[in-house]
């Protein structure tokens, strides 16, 4: 399915687009809030000092990496480099299997999302229950996540009500209340039974092998403190050089998503539980997901690793607000999933996608608190698709001849008066109603107006001659 | 002084008028308009399609047929960010001509920008009573950093109201050739785009580029809407009583 299919599908429930709407709309406000609280200039300082430390770190990768690793063994920790994303979500049920877990709680993660881990697990006959809230409604629905930060933001709750009810074998009340105390019964036996506790990181942090999770709704604290094992899945271009480095990304991240100062919770984990401590995991394993990350190091495309999955982008982005996060087909969406899919999936797979999910306004790189340049990356994909021949030959042709066409004056004033001959048969009162492709998809939804008779060019021309030359050029 | 007009392809074909306008205004200011006629296109079509090549032969056309103005004026911010911003990209690797493309852009103007910034007027004289809103498209805003330039100048039209728009910073959903491969998406958003005007009682919505005017006036005569759509330089030349 395309994204046009898939878009036209999500335009249809209303109900979908006004949730989507409504949620973009204030995480939108907060936000601006947040930063209007802070001030322009402690918030461009911050932007510039988050941005170096992450740059720092993507440009020394490897050795940040290889210092990660080292420090949390040296706590006990074990820690797995991975390829790919199967190779990921193997060592995951692996690890699982080794340790004799059954049973999984999972707090909200974007990279075992993007592992399809959830459905790895299960395929190995394990447990796995999802306990953000969020990410719960949409473990139930079978649905991938609409919002980096908002996973389940396009349901409402009649939506909701009913994929609980149909959990429990019988009717769900609608109200928010009734429903999160559902929820809640319902993963405070999960936590209680699990024997596996599973987290994706918010920050790694190379100097002292400390992973950080920020959260709002503590499950990330049940997750990792009750089960005997924790495994913790890590997208490798998490790392960040220094524990100082952290301050003003933990600034940025709350505010960029939600609009908070703070998140309610901030965990930071170095290792399984130490002989002296009271609780915690007895072992700690901590996954590294590569998953064609790699593969976008040191290209034109780099920048896109700077990202720290804060959801911005996608609470800006005119058009994920009118078609929501499935529109776009898999893990990531609206600007961030434009840019990422295609470079982590393969563009020979996902050509479609940066040409048709953008308008170009750059609003993305605007709010973006890395100010990654969005809009320029997806522009770099499409000229990917032009050198590599992903467009169609179609396309192609047109964009050459419309550019042989308008290479020359001459030419030009010809292409406008054929324009304005095959014109003739739609047009009516100086508009067009229909018109065949490729202008169809205009006229499908606006009315065209037509190539003037008389054109700009046309008018000067002929007040030159009246002026006598006066206005000569 | 001698302002050299790029009337842009869309206005050129499509709103003849709006470039009429705009001229006016400029010599009632005392500038000396010429209008080169090599000119076309500026190539944003094709580079915003990734076509880089083809993009590249029309800024050479643009290039060459501008080389010796002094001032380039034009009613398009997305075209002024064109050359102003994406042209030395196309010249990546030929010294003489980015060295060209960096000169010309850095004489390039929008229409409002060139009135603020270098001729240093607000008001133009212009009285137009109606309750207007100005849509600040993204190119504009955001590429150009043109923002405060076009407010001014519709500040000082005497009898028109200006009201804000809830999200000026939303796209109008036109996008280039987006408004044809996501029909409906753009669609969609041309409407929040026209509502939000219609919110704040607007009767007219202004832009300083006809390419968000054709679609967001397009969209509203398919659906049979009240809002008048004008490009700013049409408001400008104005001079009715109240």
């Amino acid at each position: 399915m395309s994204f046009s299919e898939r878009a036209a599908k999500a335009i249809k429930k209303p109900n979908l687009i006004r949730a989507t709407k409504s949620a973009v709309q204030s995480f939108y406000w907060n936000r601006l809030a947040a930063y209007a609280e802070l001030g322009e200039p402690e918030v461009a300082d911050l932007k510039q000092r988050a941005r170096a430390a992450r740059e720092q770190a993507i440009g020394n990768l490897d050795a940040y990496l290889e210092q990660f690793a080292t420090m949390l063994r040296s706590r006990g920790a074990q820690i797995y480099f991975t390829k790919t994303g199967a190779e990921a979500a193997q060592k995951v049920v692996d690890i699982t299997r080794a340790t004799g877990g059954r049973r999984i709680v999972k707090s909200k993660s974007m990279a075992t999302e993007e592992l399809h881990l959830n459905d790895a697990l299960e395929a190995a006959g394990l447990h796995v229950r999802e306990t953000d809230l969020g990410e719960y409604i949409i473990q139930l629905a079978g649905d991938p996540p609409a919002h980096i930060v908002g996973p389940a933001i396009g349901k409402d709750r009649y939506e909701i009500a009913a994929l609980f009810a149909k959990e429990e074998g019988q009717p769900v009340d609608h109200d928010p209340q009734v429903l999160l105390q559902f929820a809640r019964r319902k993963l405070r036996q999960e936590f209680l039974t699990a024997d596996v506790g599973i987290t994706g990181c918010n920050f790694a942090v190379a100097e002292t092998g400390t992973i950080f999770l920020v959260t709002n709704e503590g499950n990330a604290n049940l997750v990792t403190s009750q089960p005997r094992i924790q495994i913790v899945v890590v997208g490798m271009e998490k790392l960040v050089p220094t524990f100082a480095d952290v301050e003003p990304l933990l600034a940025l991240l709350p505010r960029a998503c939600t609009g908070q100062a703070i998140s309610s919770y901030v965990g930071m984990i170095s290792g399984p539980r130490l002989p002296e401590e009271q609780d915690g995991p007895e072992e700690l394993h901590v996954v590294v997901v590569d998953n064609g990350r790699s593969a976008i190091r040191q290209t034109e495309f780099e920048e896109a690793l700077l990202c720290i999955r804060c959801g911005s982008c996608l609470n800006v982005c005119p058009v994920y607000r009118q078609v929501g996060g499935a529109a776009y087909g898999d893990t990531y969406s609206g600007p961030i999933g434009t840019v990422l899919t295609p470079l982590l999936r393969g563009l020979d797979q996902w050509s479609e996608l940066p040409h048709v999910a953008c308008s170009l306004c750059g609003a993305c790189h605007d709010a973006c608190p890395m100010s990654i340049h969005l809009d320029d990356l997806l522009l770099k994909l499409r000229q990917k698709t032009d050198r590599e021949h992903l467009v169609s030959t179609g396309e192609r042709w047109v964009f050459k001849l419309w550019t042989w066409a308008w290479a020359t004056p001459g030419r030009y004033r010809l292409a406008a008066r054929i324009a304005r001959w095959l014109q003739l048969p739609f047009s009516r009162d100086g508009w067009i109603g229909w018109a065949p492709p490729p202008v169809k998809g205009w006229t499908d939804y606006r009315d065209l107006p037509v190539v003037q008779a008389e054109t700009f060019r046309d008018r000067w021309a002929k007040r030159r001659l009246e002026r006598g030359g006066r206005n000569a050029g | 002084m001698r302002v050299s007009f790029f009337a842009t392809c869309i206005v050129d074909l499509f709103f003849p008028e709006v470039g009429m306008s705009a001229v006016e205004i400029l010599e009632r200011q005392g500038c000396e308009v010429d209008f080169p006629p090599g000119q076309t296109c500026c190539g944003q079509p094709a580079f915003n399609c990734g076509h880089t090549a083809e993009a590249r032969t029309l800024a050479l056309n643009y290039l060459n047929t501008f080389r010796d103005s002094e001032y380039i004026v034009m009613p398009s911010g997305s075209c002024a960010a064109m050359v102003r911003t994406h042209y030395r990209e196309l010249f990546a690797d030929e010294p003489e001509l980015k060295k060209l493309a960096e000169d010309v852009a850095a004489r390039t103007y929008e229409f409002s920008e060139f009135l603020v910034k270098v001729l240093n007027v607000r008001d133009v004289g212009a009285s137009f009573p109606v309750k207007a809103a100005f849509h600040s498209s993204c190119h504009l805003t955001r590429e150009l950093k043109v923002v405060q330039e076009p407010i001014q100048l519709l500040r000082k039209v005497a009898g028109l109201e200006l009201k804000e728009l809830d999200r000026q910073d939303l796209c109008c959903g036109f996008g280039g050739t987006f408004a044809v491969r996501s029909p409906q998406v753009s669609a969609n958003m041309g409407d929040d785009k026209l509502d939000d005007a219609a919110r704040q009682d607007a009767e007219v919505l202004v832009a300083a580029d006809m390419a968000c005017l054709m679609h967001l006036g397009g969209r509203n005569r398919r659906r049979a809407g009240g809002m008048k759509l004008m490009h700013l330089a049409e408001v400008l030349n104005r001079r009715e009583g109240p």
